[in-house]
């Protein structure tokens, strides 16, 4: 725990667009299978703002490819992506975290979108204005953003 | 009048009723009982099997959008049409002349335009649109100004000039001088644009008729262009669609009229060949 954090702190100084106490994007270490095995802030996620980050449009937007019937209250759940009922019984902490912060590591060539990524990208825009933007850009999520919505994960239990 | 030419436009395929195969493919409807729409068709051997049909962007939308586009009292893309109509017979520019006195009767000079554009200009050397050559009358036959791309003038005219081509399947080329530029067109298509990294492909060839959100994914065919929107009470252009689409993906998008674009949809309208002119269709 305490190399953990003392990595963590190393990490906060060179990256730039970090929080004190925080993975940057480049810096998450992924395992051969996409998996994050260490928290990106050392915060427990909020599983009720994790909610939250997968409904909003302006946020994670999960539902608009995934079913998830503990979010039915929610409207309009989409079928791109498989359904997220279970899925934290079915995959552990780690892989989730991987798979939130860029699954296409986890899953070659996905149609999910990276979440926590901020450079490398085809004609990158300022977020919808369709106007161009400048990398590295804002990641989609931030790195608590993430934690909160695998911490929700993890409570689909079935 | 109208309707005479259009009888003949679609002689052969008029006795077919809805939900049959036609030799070409399924008539999914029929515009005023009697122009029978081809929605499903086998795709194009240029697809490679990316496809195993290309099918019609009506086949997405719900009931009450589709009836619509089934008769043209009930379709609002009609006035645009009947504005245009005026603006055919209208002289314009510093030659003073009209489309007509060139062109004549618009349902009998265009028939079949639509159904092969974009395709190669031999004398300018370049593939155009139906816009380009729009505004080639206007700033080289004409003297006048050339119209916003995609602003309502043209999206009008691009609607007029397309009924009499209803009912008759794309058949755009897409070899010869043309080749090189469908290949960019093609690339464009599977480039995954933007900060969430999707490309047309994503959305239109992996997951048609799925929903995103609450959108009916379509395989995002031009055979319907221009489109009247009910969200935006207007029509839309082609390329006003492939815009909003780019934009979507946070990314920068391009212009209306740009060579990226006009090479996007040479390569998107030939993914519906053998698919009907719709145009101008109705959509949510
Ligand atoms: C544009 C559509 C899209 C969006 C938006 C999206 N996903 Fe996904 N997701 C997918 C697809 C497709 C897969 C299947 C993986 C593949 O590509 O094979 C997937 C897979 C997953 C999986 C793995 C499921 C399993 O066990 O195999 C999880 C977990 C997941 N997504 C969570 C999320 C979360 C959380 C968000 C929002 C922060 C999100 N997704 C946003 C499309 C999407
Ligand atoms: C002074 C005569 C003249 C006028 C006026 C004129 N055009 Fe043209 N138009 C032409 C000629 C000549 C061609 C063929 C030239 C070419 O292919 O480059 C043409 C071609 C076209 C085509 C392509 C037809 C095809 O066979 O591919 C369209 C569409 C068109 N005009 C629309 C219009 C519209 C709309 C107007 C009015 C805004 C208009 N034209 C006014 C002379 C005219
Ligand atoms: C994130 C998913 C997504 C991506 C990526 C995307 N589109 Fe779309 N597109 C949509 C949605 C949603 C609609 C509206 C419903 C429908 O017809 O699919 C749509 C509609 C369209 C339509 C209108 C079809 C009709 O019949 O009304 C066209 C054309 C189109 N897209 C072309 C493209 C092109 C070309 C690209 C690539 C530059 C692209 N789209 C990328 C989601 C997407």
């Amino acid at each position: 725990m305490k190399s953990i954090i003392q990595m963590a702190v190393g990490l906060a100084m060179v990256g730039t667009v970090a929080m004190a106490g925080e993975v940057a994007p480049d810096d998450v270490a992924y395992d051969e299978y996409g998996a994050v095995a260490v928290s990106l802030t050392g915060v427990a996620g909020d599983p009720a703002n994790g909610i939250k980050i997968m409904t909003e449009r302006s946020k994670g937007n999960c539902i608009a490819c995934h079913q998830v019937t503990a979010l039915a209250e929610f409207p309009f759940h989409g079928e791109v992506g498989p359904m997220l009922d279970g899925v934290g019984a079915n995959r552990s902490e780690a892989e989730l975290r991987g798979i939130v912060a860029n699954a296409k590591i986890t899953f070659p060539e996905s149609v999910m979108p990276s979440f926590y990524k901020t450079h490398g990208y085809i004609r990158p825009g300022d977020a919808f204005t369709g106007k161009a933007g400048t990398e590295p850009l804002p990641p989609l999520l931030t790195a608590q953003e993430i934690e909160d919505v695998v911490a929700f994960l993890m409570t689909l239990q079935d | 009048m109208k309707m005479t030419v259009l009888k003949s436009a679609i002689a052969g395929l008029a006795l077919v009723a809805t939900g049959v195969m036609a030799e070409e493919g399924t008539v999914g409807f029929e515009i005023n009982g009697d122009i029978p729409i081809v929605t499903r068709v086998p795709a194009a051997a240029h697809l490679d099997g990316a496809l195993s049909e290309a099918i019609s962007g009506w086949e997405y939308r719900d009931s009450s959008t589709q009836a619509m586009q089934m008769d043209d009292f009930d379709n609002p893309a009609m006035l645009a049409v009947e504005q245009a109509a005026e603006v055919w017979n209208t002289a314009m520019g510093t030659v003073g002349k009209s489309c007509a006195d060139c062109h004549g009767d618009v349902n009998e000079s265009m028939i079949g335009i639509r159904a092969t554009y974009p395709k190669w200009n031999e004398k300018a050397g370049e593939v155009r649109t139906l816009a380009m050559q729009v505004n080639n009358c206007l700033t080289e036959n004409m003297g006048a100004e050339a119209w916003k791309y995609d602003g309502a003038d043209m999206a009008a005219m691009e609607a007029l000039i397309s009924i009499p081509s209803r009912g008759m399947p794309v058949n755009v080329a897409i070899d010869g001088p043309v080749a090189s530029v469908w290949e960019q067109g093609k690339e464009m298509y599977y480039t995954r644009y933007g900060q969430l990294e999707l490309s047309c492909a994503s959305c239109h060839e992996l997951n048609y008729d799925n929903l995103i959100r609450a959108d009916h994914l379509s395989q995002g065919q031009i055979n319907a262009f221009p489109v009247y929107r009910l969200k935006d009470t207007g029509l839309v252009t082609t390329h006003g669609r492939f815009k909003g689409c780019v934009r979507d993906t946070r990314a920068e998008t391009f212009a209306a009229g740009s060579p990226e674009f006009v090479a996007l949809e040479l390569y998107v309208a030939s993914r519906g060949n053998g698919l009907s002119v719709e145009a101008p269709a109705v959509r949510p």
